[in-house]
């Protein structure tokens, strides 16, 4: 197949403000925005930032919003748009602006430290931890998670929202919650948490951190409304609020 | 005062690099009660590691209780072609289960057997079922867990600050200087220890498996202040990467396709490994079809060619591909849709499935993949001692992928991931140790300090005019064709040749834009790390005339019981390096015996 020049507008820029820049650029076969990115860095603008590190969409390092859809770029295949079609990629909205295509997620980071641990219970009587498949397979599920913050870009309690983020985790936190509370051998209390300063119940269920997931996650499914589900069992249910007078975790 | 001239942080020890060992090791060294820092150049939780598919090597007898250490080590020392330290194959296999089930004690969740206890898969090179998986998404499990893990333990995290440079002061480490990726201003560490874990060098390849993070830097680091280099001839090319198309190729494909029952092909639908069995492997690799598939139910068949070493399966497909028995694309077929259940395929490995679907479009449960093989890892690196993972530097340490010894001439799938968990961890308590052993002040060699500063700013002020990303495509090509997976004297001494071309290029980059996160200028600043790695490991290839493991020479096709004994050496001072050849150490005959048993 002969080379063909394709029309990219790549948003330039800082904290200080930016604008698209257009670049023309020769495309090879079978390339992802990802190749595209990094042409134009190779043979036009060695300054351009971009996040990216496996190229195989296992690391989650190169999430961007590719005509206005939040993608992974390296998993973003150059044939799904129109020849002649002018693509467009931006840095994700909903974290602060570092440099072009490179945001500060540090947000994430933040979150991730205020969930409390995994706290595993008592080893077998012969010494072993037993787990059988079918009580981890979802809990896998969440495991799959290659922290890409598409996610949380998308979520539109922070999306435009910046004051909510002190009292909110977003969905990637959610299904960590979920992965370590449906974990079969941990039993840390993080009830409150999610209650409160998680914020849980800021989420009207839009399902749109599902959507964009690249690891096919049933976050709103499968993670959060399980959840709220047990977060209405521990606080609303007036049976299981007796029952918690007398026991120290609610399953 | 350095310290006043540049954001200044004071350690006991410092972990540079924070996939598997790094973590592992930054985890001991504060459990240790040692200050410590980590220190990486991507964001957390993004290292190299994330990436490992197939699984973790760990003889825990949990699918074949006939499994032990022995066996283990047994395996480790016959797939390096005993060129391994045999006493880092000993603790390797020794500590591998113990590391395992600790992170299951952090939350990991790994796949399970009937009877609830961790599955272990088949791979190559071991003779039993032995890898703990989740999937084949294995990296992802452990990164994700010691992340977690070493947060909640309240250690310090410099996320997207590239470390460049030691400092040393009186013959020992006192520190390590580097930038912030984000403002590119500098950032300076004090510390008695230094925890090397900024795995190998296998971007200075053209068609790899690695990200832009592996450009050497540890080994570099290492070389820049004295400390030994071993090894470093030992490239492994994994068989099976992407060929097409063109932007994925070198992606990997991982080996758990093989050790799930895929098998690989010619263009005549023939499973050509039956046509390569070495003799070093002969007793022990079925001879026909049917009984390497017979291998997959009951392990007292012999074990299928397919799962030959890496360095061997690498080999035969690069023939079959130069006799003209290759696919369109100059690959092979790796078939596992005719012989395994698309549901099957699909749980087995389900980010094969994804890859190849979303990248290639090829469905793997219905069509056979297109692979071929793909720079991968870097068996040689730093020289250290076996137990402790000191450098020969006081006060710089060394684990995973950077540091040499454990894998020899090859490295067998599965024993990365151990490796990091076992080394790195020792890594940490040996770095915590010596710290707390060296009690006096660190002191700071401010003209050191300074000159690495300028040395860092110069690509801003040349006036030259080289593209950093041309002189790196460049090397590339020159390692792929020249210092490939097969190499020849003449050849190589083109390569030397070039690299030193290239390094006089490097001196003359230009960059543009400013020091905020200027990926230009941060691999400008790469090219010392890829030329010092591709230097050395060209320079080591030109002296083992023999080939072995992940080092064929074309001039001498065969092993050579001279070399057999021999470990190659290679030390930097200023800017010229040499080469020794050092014998192996002695093993002691209780562990010899278990070499020949079973053979």
């Amino acid at each position: 197949m002969p080379e063909q020049l394709v029309h990219m507008r790549v948003w330039r820029g800082d904290a200080n403000g930016g604008e698209f820049k257009d670049y023309n650029i020769a495309m090879g076969e079978g390339m992802v925005v990802l190749d595209v990115i990094h042409a134009i860095q190779a043979q036009q603008a060695n300054d351009l930032a971009v996040r990216w590190n496996c190229k195989a969409g296992k690391c989650g390092s190169c999430s961007a919003e590719v005509n206005g859809k939040p993608r992974l770029m390296c998993m973003t295949r150059m044939n799904i748009f129109e020849p002649g079609e002018t693509i467009t990629v931006s840095p994700m909205r909903t974290f602060p602006i570092i440099r072009d295509l490179v945001t500060d997620v540090k947000y994430n980071y933040q979150k991730a430290k205020e969930i409390p641990a995994f706290k595993p219970k008592p080893k077998e009587a012969d010494g072993t931890r037993r787990m059988y498949q079918e009580d981890i397979d979802r809990v896998q599920e969440f495991h799959k998670c290659i922290e890409c913050f598409l996610c949380q870009n998308v979520c539109h309690v922070i999306r435009d929202h910046d004051d909510n983020k002190p009292a909110f985790a977003g969905p990637r936190f959610f299904v960590r919650l979920a992965s370590l509370e449906m974990h079969p051998l941990d039993t840390n209390d993080r009830m409150e948490l999610m209650k409160q300063k998680a914020g849980l119940g800021y989420c009207n269920i839009t399902k749109c951190c599902t959507e964009v997931c690249p690891e096919h996650i049933h976050i709103t499914d499968n993670a959060i409304i399980p959840l709220k589900e047990r977060v209405v069992d521990r606080y609303y249910d007036p049976i299981a609020k007796l029952l918690g007078l007398f026991s120290s975790k609610h399953r | 005062m350095a310290e006043e001239k540049y954001e200044t942080h004071e350690y006991d020890v410092i972990v540079i690099g924070a996939g598997g060992a790094g973590l592992r090791a930054a985890v001991e060294a504060s459990a240790q009660g040692a200050k410590t820092a980590l220190v990486c150049k991507s964001l957390l939780g993004k290292a190299h590691t994330v990436m490992a598919e197939g699984g973790i090597a760990a003889a825990m007898g949990n699918v074949y209780p006939e499994d032990n250490w022995k066996v283990h080590f047994r395996d480790t020392m016959r797939g390096g072609k005993l060129l391994n330290n045999w006493r880092m194959a000993q603790i390797h296999a020794q500590e591998a289960p113990d590391r395992v089930l600790e992170l299951e004690e952090w939350g990991a969740l790994f796949d399970r057997t009937k009877e609830g206890l961790i599955l272990q898969r088949d791979f190559g090179g071991h003779r039993y079922a032995r890898l703990a998986h989740v999937g084949d998404r294995t990296g992802l499990e452990m990164i994700r867990t010691l992340q977690q893990h070493a947060v909640h333990k309240g250690i310090d995290v410099y996320m997207e600050c590239n470390l460049q440079r030691l400092l040393t002061d009186g013959g020992k480490i006192s520190g390590a200087f580097g930038y912030w990726r984000e403002s590119g201003k500098f950032i300076l560490f004090k510390c008695k220890a230094v925890v090397l874990a900024t795995g190998g060098g296998g971007k200075a390849w053209k068609v790899t498996s690695n990200s832009w993070e592996y450009t050497g830097d540890g080994v570099t680091m290492a070389a820049d202040v004295g400390a030994d280099l071993m090894d470093i001839e030992f490239m492994q090319f994994h068989p099976t990467g992407m060929v097409w198309p063109p932007s994925v190729r070198g992606i990997l494909v991982t080996e758990g396709v093989r050790g799930d029952g895929g098998t690989l092909k010619n263009n005549k639908n023939e499973r050509f490994m039956f046509n390569y069995i070495p003799d070093f492997f002969k007793a022990e690799t079925a001879e026909t079809e049917n009984e390497a598939d017979a291998w997959y139910e009951d392990k007292r068949n012999r074990r299928t060619p397919d799962l030959l070493p890496r360095d061997e399966v690498a080999r035969a497909i690069n023939t079959e591909v130069k006799a003209g028995r290759g696919t369109p694309h100059g690959g092979v077929y790796l078939d596992i849709a005719s012989r395994r259940p698309a549901d099957y395929i699909r749980r087995r490995l389900p980010s094969m499935y994804h890859q190849f679907k979303e990248l290639a479009d090829v469905d793997i449960t219905t069509d056979p993949m297109e692979v071929g093989p793909t720079c991968h890892y870097s068996m040689g690196g730093v020289r250290v001692d076996a137990d402790t993972t000191a450098t020969t530097f006081p006060g710089l340490f060394a684990a995973g992928e950077v540091a040499a010894g454990l894998h020899g001439a090859n490295r067998l799938g599965g024993n990365s991931l151990s490796d990091l968990l076992v080394f790195g961890r020792r890594a940490g308590l040996y770095a915590a140790e010596y710290s707390k052993a060296h009690t006096g002040a660190v002191t700071v060699n401010n003209d050191q300090v300074d000159g690495y500063a300028r040395e860092m700013l110069a690509p801003f002020e040349n006036n030259g005019d080289e593209n950093p990303y041309t002189i790196h495509a460049d090397l590339q090509q020159c390692m792929q064709e020249l210092v490939g997976i097969i190499r020849t004297e003449s050849e190589l001494k083109q390569a030397q040749e070039m690299i030193q071309q290239l390094k006089r290029r490097s001196k003359k980059v230009k960059v543009e834009g400013n020091r905020h996160y200027n990926p230009g200028w941060h691999l400008a600043l790469d090219l010392h790390s890829l030329l010092t790695f591709a230097e050395a490991a060209t320079l080591a290839a030109i002296e083992r005339k023999e080939s072995r493991g992940g080092h064929t020479r074309d001039d001498f096709p065969k092993t050579d019981a001279k070399y057999a004994k021999i470990n190659l050496v290679v030390r930097k001072k200023g800017e010229e390096m040499s080469l020794a050849q050092e014998p192996l150490p002695e093993m002691p005959d209780e562990l010899k015996a278990l070499l020949e048993e079973n053979k």
